[in-house]
């Protein structure tokens, strides 16, 4: 009967040393090769450093007149670029502006490294069913494993800082851009492509004549998950070495500063707002030609 | 004598997992039911033997799952066959490298589509010069020549129009313009009007009848409706279950259709709209009464006869010359449906 009541488990002896062979394995590893990945992040490490000096630096009504030209270039929406501008005031003038400039700096990265790295694996995975079931596990850990499981590793090699957040950043917020250019692409219209086979395009023509331009609204809803994503990891970014509106978060926390950890909570909050109202705007007029004008 | 510009040769198609292995089935005479049923393929099409004529409107019509779209994919090989040959100009399409049919479809052969298949995010001056732009031409230049087609086909004032906001007979009259603008010399049109309103379909088919006597393409137009295929087809071919049950020239299918499938199949046209008197006329030097030329159909002889009061009139040729003459009892015999009866049909 002890069978039944009892798991047949793992003796504890042995439980403890696979554990540690685990444990001694990824540490020789990150001491051998630790100080190499470290430096091949370096260039990156710099360029955000940079990036982030450039945005805390430049005079605030300069970065008001970038901010509220790219909601207008995405938006066309004057009642967009006026309530953007106006949150940034509010979050200038509450005394977070530097916060925030660190935080818009590791999200613009992560976010173009998504993008870089997302779409050509989503146009790949449109191309081949095999890739296709070999990367969507693989994505689905990326986006259901707790954070702080992949920190430990993270951590463990290149030690807490810009790079290793960014790093978090984008396990988290790759996926959708991935997901979504693949859908995209799948989902283009069989006769659609059967018509640019008909006149001979080749592969290329094909891709960028015919798959990407249509399937961009998709694309463009997974640029703008991506971007929200990143923003939600912003407070866990923080407790490896991230600076940007986390840190006030997880004192807040830490201390019981309802007013910090609220104030600084609503920047995320106005920023992740501005993000996708202005990306949603965008990818809507991507597809204005879907659009009849009388005719069904 | 016309040349043979598309000859199909010995085609099959079998779909489903493992089609050379079920072509020895079909080699056997294996029924497409029993093919399914048994070894679960489906065949396409079997043995099938065209031979298409140069600047000659060829129609390939049957019902639906007759195969005549998987037919017409073949000669510009969006389909590839179990096994066969299509031979355009002596050459073998399907023996043709990537590089070769890529060109072969950018020259030679384009196509119109059912549901248009247009490209939904160009304009439709864009969409018409889609066929020059893939060339390699400028967009520029490409522009440019398809502008005539446009024209051409009734859109100008359009260009700048995306596909969503015309009517359905509008955008395929860009999907024939694009067709037209890379001056292949073979239209394959799969079933191009069906989705259209009667009314535009007549219509669409008087632009491409207008077209053709100016083009002379080699036109391969794929149907269901029996009307449009006596309308617009020098010859057609019948298509049944993937196999062709008869081909021939639009007269010579309603005087002598091939089988009960056929005679069913026509039994409710308009034989003296479509019949035209050459193919009832009784050769002769000389003739009395009203003079006909010989594609005048049978209604508007006998229109002419009655309005003549003669019981007979003479067929002249082109040149005026009398070569037979058409008495009013066989046009209305010709009319009524001949050896059949009224028990429904008879094939199954």
């Amino acid at each position: 009967m002890e069978f039944f009541s009892e798991f047949p488990e793992l003796g504890r002896g042995d439980l403890r040393d696979f554990k540690k062979a685990v444990d001694f394995g990824f540490r020789s590893f990150s001491r051998a090769y630790g100080e190499g990945i470290e430096n091949f992040f370096d260039p990156l490490l710099q360029f955000m450093i940079w990036f982030e000096r450039l945005l805390i630096n430049s005079p605030w009504p300069i970065i008001l007149a970038v901010i509220a030209g790219l909601a207008w270039l995405g938006s066309r929406s004057w009642k967009l670029v006026a309530g953007s501008v106006a949150c940034f005031i509010l979050i200038g003038y509450f005394g977070m502006w530097e916060n925030t400039m660190a935080t818009l700096a590791i999200i613009s990265v992560a976010t173009f490294i998504c993008i870089g790295l997302g779409i050509p694996l989503g146009i790949w995975m449109a191309k081949s069913n095999r890739v296709q079931s070999i990367i969507t596990p693989i994505l689905d850990v990326m986006q259901t494993i707790p954070s702080f499981v992949y920190l430990i590793p993270v951590v463990m090699l290149l030690g807490i800082g810009k790079v290793p957040g960014l790093i978090a950043v984008c396990i988290y917020a790759a996926p959708p851009i991935v997901r979504l250019t693949n859908l995209g692409i799948r989902l283009v219209d069989e006769e659609v492509l059967e018509a640019a086979d008909a006149f001979g395009a080749n592969y290329k023509q094909r891709l960028w004549g015919v798959q990407i331009p249509l399937a961009l609204p998709n694309i463009f809803a997974g640029v703008n998950q991506t971007i929200m994503m990143a923003l939600a990891m912003v407070v866990i970014a923080s407790m490896i070495g991230v600076r940007g509106l986390g840190v006030p978060v997880l004192q807040a926390v830490s201390n019981q500063y309802l007013a910090l950890g609220l104030m600084n909570g609503l920047a995320i909050v106005a920023i992740a707002i501005i993000f996708d109202r202005v990306s949603q705007k965008y990818g809507q007029r991507l597809q204005a030609y879907r659009k009849g004008s009388g005719h069904d | 004598m016309i040349d043979t510009k598309i000859e199909i040769r010995n085609l099959y198609k079998v779909f489903g997992n493992s089609p050379e292995a079920a072509m020895k089935h079909v080699h056997a005479g294996i029924s497409k039911q029993d093919l399914l049923d048994h070894h679960g393929h489906v065949l396409g099409l079997r043995d099938i033997n065209v031979k298409i004529k140069s600047k000659r409107i060829q129609v390939i019509m049957g019902l639906s799952g007759s195969g005549k779209s998987t037919l017409i994919r073949h000669i510009n090989r969006l389909i590839e066959p179990t096994e066969g040959e299509v031979i355009v100009d002596g050459d073998n399409v399907l023996a043709m490298s990537i590089e070769e049919l890529r060109d072969f479809r950018r020259h030679k052969a384009s196509m119109v589509f059912q549901r248009f298949g247009l490209l939904p995010h160009r304009t439709v001056s864009q969409n018409v010069a889609y066929g020059l732009s893939i060339q390699g031409i400028s967009e520029g230049e490409a522009t440019e020549r398809s502008q005539r087609w446009i024209d051409r086909v009734g859109l100008a004032g359009f260009e700048q129009h995306f596909p969503a906001q015309l009517s359905g007979g509008m955008q395929q009259r860009v999907g024939l313009a694009r067709a037209l603008a890379t001056d292949a010399e073979i239209l394959l049109m799969d079933e191009a009007f069906s989705a259209l309103d009667p009314l535009i379909r007549t219509d669409m088919q008087n632009i491409l009848l207008d077209l053709q006597e100016e083009l002379h393409k080699t036109i391969v137009f794929i149907t269901h409706d029996l009307d449009e295929a006596l309308r617009i087809g020098d010859e057609i071919s019948i298509l049944r279950d993937g196999e062709v049950i008869q081909q021939g020239d639009p007269q010579s299918i309603i005087m002598k259709p091939a089988d009960d499938y056929i005679s069913d199949f026509i039994k409710d046209i308009n034989r003296g709209r479509v019949l035209e008197v050459r193919s009832i006329m009784e050769k002769a030097n000389r003739a009395t009464g009203p003079k006909m030329g010989i594609k005048t159909p049978l209604e508007d002889a006998l229109q002419q006869l009655v309005n003549a009061g003669k019981d007979s009139g003479a067929i002249v040729a082109d040149d005026g010359k009398t070569i037979g003459k058409i008495s009013m009892v066989n046009a209305i015999a010709a009319m009524a449906r001949p050896d059949r009866d009224d028990e429904g049909p008879r094939y199954k």
